[in-house]
């Protein structure tokens, strides 16, 4: 395997060193480093982050490959600074066996770019009525640890106080899509004056947050491990801080659109920007965005949800939910957290590698910039600025809420355990 | 103006020239021959995605009445019933060079699509798209008010029922209060919007209490379907509550009319002896609404929007 010297890489924004990469691992880190038979990348006022980790993506494999395969999702994360990456159970077939999960840690082998590492479903085809064989997908090759019906919310109180049992056995997490659905029937985008204005069905913020707040209920009264998918309202927030206040075992998670997007984009009808949970208000960006600083946010995930482009050429209320999101994500997290001053890129580095990891049980992902640890690094340029365009993408699909927007930064490089997925900006191919 | 998608997007001044312009073609409406020859040669499609009889025969009497050649196309009985995407529609009503485009939806925000997405170029009129909203049919109402009320400003508009679920609610609200009316809406709680606090309105619960002083009372249509959602407990409560009956008819001004857009539920929310009282101008309301539509079209299609007035030998 080749070795690798990343030169003057500024780690974690605190601290201008060299590392040497050998065998997939980190062989050393320090000034002036030397090595012959390494390949040099000069890092020069590039910031080196641990591979990102994003506990929420959706792949579409099986099923809906015209839309994404394990493939071109990984090799969009790749893009985007990731090294692993969660990939959601509601495929066709939902991934609620063995055989589903390890097809898809297979697939995701193969294609070699980043670590994929499925979600179980809790419910059998995600229907909320019983329980999938949760155990059998904990001790499937895939080794699945984080179970979550995402798309559709685990709203039967019985079914979700069992699921939070259940994974206690085996250290599983159920993540919660949090969704009342008798409240959010029909419901297009959020529900506030502007539904009311532009004649939409709206999407209350209540009910996300009586499924969260019954949920952090539940899991204290079992004494389990609750994640909160894509928390989005002001209200969640709150919700989530006091549950941790009074030591419940609960993780949340932001996607990057939460963090920068609002309703008002509702108004030009386009189903761009149609996602579940939808887009809030600019007082709810700015929670989120507090929420993720102070920690009450454990970690952002990008929810990443490709769609044909036909799934969205049509009315606001015949099209999908869903935005893309792996390429953009830390562009995002920069100009709304980094830029900001909310979050140092130590703290980013927290948000989106090292706590997702823990969340998810992955022990040689997430792991600090240090000798000895596995080579999961994303070199990334925070000077750097870019017009997105949707057709430069890895992704299959073309649903990019950021299109023609400015975003502030470039992934240089990605290393995959000391393989470059990415390298000068660009996709590399992969020798499995 | 390009388009008409939203009664709010016009201006004062737009708006009242459209009611003008109508002022002038009403008088086309009672001659013997009804025709203007001002839209030859253009096409104008309707494209009705929903049934109604009665706006899409009103829009297609206006378009006649200016010599445009008209397009029926209805979403029954054609490719869409089959699922061609409203891309693929728009991309074929521009492929045969249509000039304007009157499109009723069952969806909010699709005549928004029609008009923003690029499939196509010609004018786009929101003839009714899902809950948001209905402009011509405002127009048609004010225009109606202002013939038995005068200029609307100050003047008091008592509007009752489904809000929530009503386009025509709101054109109406943001048309009558751009003309300066005072616009209140009446509805039980459970159909006023989120948010209907920040629109230019007063809301009331109480009925009773709108109608003293009102210039104008519209009723909206209830669908009694509405029910299974809760939104009310019976039709009988609901008429008891909100409908318009003799008694409460007894209580407007005298000089105030009644009005509703259509089709009514009679002994919902409104009286048979209420619909077909002196006070009710229901029936005018449609005579009005040709009038109005020609005067949109007129306004998009005849070359500059510009107020180009209609030539007087065609008046």
């Amino acid at each position: 395997m080749s070795a690798y010297l990343i030169r003057n890489a500024n780690i974690l924004g605190e601290q201008v060193a060299d590392i040497l990469v050998r065998d997939g691992v980190i062989e050393s880190i320090g000034s002036a480093l030397a090595a012959d038979d390494a390949t040099v990348v000069e890092a020069k006022g590039l910031i080196a982050l641990p591979g990102l980790v994003d506990i929420h993506t959706h792949l579409r494999e099986p099923g809906r490959e015209d839309a994404e395969t394990v493939l071109t999702g990984s090799q969009a994360a790749a893009r985007g600074g990731y090294t692993a990456v969660f990939a959601m159970a509601n495929t066709e077939p939902v991934a609620d066996t063995a055989g589903v999960v390890e097809q898809v840690w297979r697939l995701g082998k193969e294609a070699g770019y980043v670590d994929v590492q499925p979600v179980g479903a809790v419910t059998v085809g995600l229907a909320g009525e019983r329980l999938a064989e949760l155990g059998a997908m904990a001790d499937s090759a895939a080794q699945v640890r984080v179970f979550s019906d995402d798309g559709k919310c685990v709203h039967d109180a019985v079914l979700m106080r069992r699921a939070l049992e259940y994974v206690k056995a085996f250290g599983g997490v159920i993540a919660q899509h949090a969704q009342e659905p008798r409240l959010t029937e029909g419901a297009q985008m959020n529900e506030g004056e502007l539904s009311g204005i532009l004649g939409l069905t709206g999407w209350p913020a209540v009910a996300e947050e009586a499924i969260i707040a019954r949920d952090v209920l539940l899991t204290a009264h079992v004494d389990s491990r609750l994640h909160v998918c894509h928390l989005s309202t002001k209200g969640s927030v709150d919700i989530v801080r006091q549950a941790k206040v009074r030591g419940v075992n609960v993780t949340a998670e932001v996607t990057p659109h939460h963090l920068l997007l609002t309703d008002e984009l509702a108004r030009s009808y386009n189903p761009i920007f149609k996602v579940n949970p939808p887009l809030r208000t600019a007082e709810d960006v700015e929670a989120v965005r507090a929420g993720l600083a102070d920690g009450t946010i454990d970690v952002v995930g990008t929810d990443h949800a490709p769609h044909p482009m036909e799934d969205k050429e049509c009315e606001w209320s015949s099209a999908a939910f869903g935005m893309l999101g792996l390429e953009e994500a830390l562009g995002v997290v920069q100009l709304t957290m980094v830029d900001t001053g909310n979050l140092t890129w130590a703290g980013v580095a927290d948000r989106m590698s090292f706590t997702p990891a823990k969340i998810g049980r992955l022990a040689d992902q997430g792991r600090p910039l240090v000798a000895g640890e596995p080579a999961n690094i994303c070199l990334y340029d925070p000077d750097a600025a870019r017009t997105v365009d949707p057709y430069a993408s890895a992704s299959k699909s073309r649903n990019n809420p950021y299109a023609d927007r400015e975003l502030p930064g470039a992934v240089v490089a990605t290393f995959l355990r000391g393989v470059p997925t990415v390298l000068d900006g660009k996709l590399q191919e992969i020798s499995a | 103006m390009r388009h008409l998608l939203s009664a709010g997007d016009l201006s004062r001044d737009e708006a009242i020239q459209i009611l003008d312009t109508a002022e002038e073609l009403l008088n086309v409406a009672s001659r013997p021959i009804k025709k203007l020859p001002t839209l030859r040669g253009r096409t104008v499609v309707n494209l009705f995605y929903e049934d109604s009889t009665r706006t899409r025969i009103s829009f297609e009497a206006a378009a006649k009445r200016l010599s445009a050649d008209v397009i029926n196309f209805s979403a029954k009985g054609s490719s869409v019933s089959k699922g061609e995407s409203l891309k693929d529609t728009a991309l074929t009503l521009q492929a045969m060079g249509a000039d304007a485009v009157v499109i009723r939806h069952h969806l909010s925000g699709a005549p928004h699509r029609l008009a923003s997405s690029g499939w196509m170029h010609g004018a786009i009129v929101n003839a009714g798209d899902g809950t948001h909203e209905h402009p011509t049919q405002a127009l048609l109402d004010a225009f109606t008010m202002r013939r038995h009320l005068g200029d609307l400003t100050d003047r008091r508009i008592t509007i009752v029922g489904d809000v929530l679920h009503s386009r025509v609610a709101r054109s109406n609200a943001l048309l009558l209060s751009t003309l300066g009316a005072e616009v209140t809406l009446v509805a039980p709680p459970t159909l006023l919007p989120v948010g209907v606090e920040k629109w230019p309105v007063h809301t009331t619960y109480d009925l009773d209490s709108a109608l003293h002083k009102a210039d104008a009372v519209m009723m909206l249509r209830v669908q009694a379907e509405r029910m299974q959602n809760a939104y009310f407990p019976s039709a009988r409560e609901y008429s008891r509550r909100y409908g318009l009956d003799a008694r409460r008819m007894g209580m407007l001004p005298d000089h105030a009319i009644v009005m509703h857009p259509g089709p009514m539920n009679r002994g919902m929310e409104i009286s048979a002896e209420v619909a077909d009282s002196v006070r009710s101008v229901i029936v005018e309301q449609v005579t009005n609404g040709v009038a109005v539509r020609m005067a949109v079209l007129y306004l998009l299609l005849s070359g500059s929007n510009e107020s180009d007035p209609i030539p007087e030998s065609l008046v």
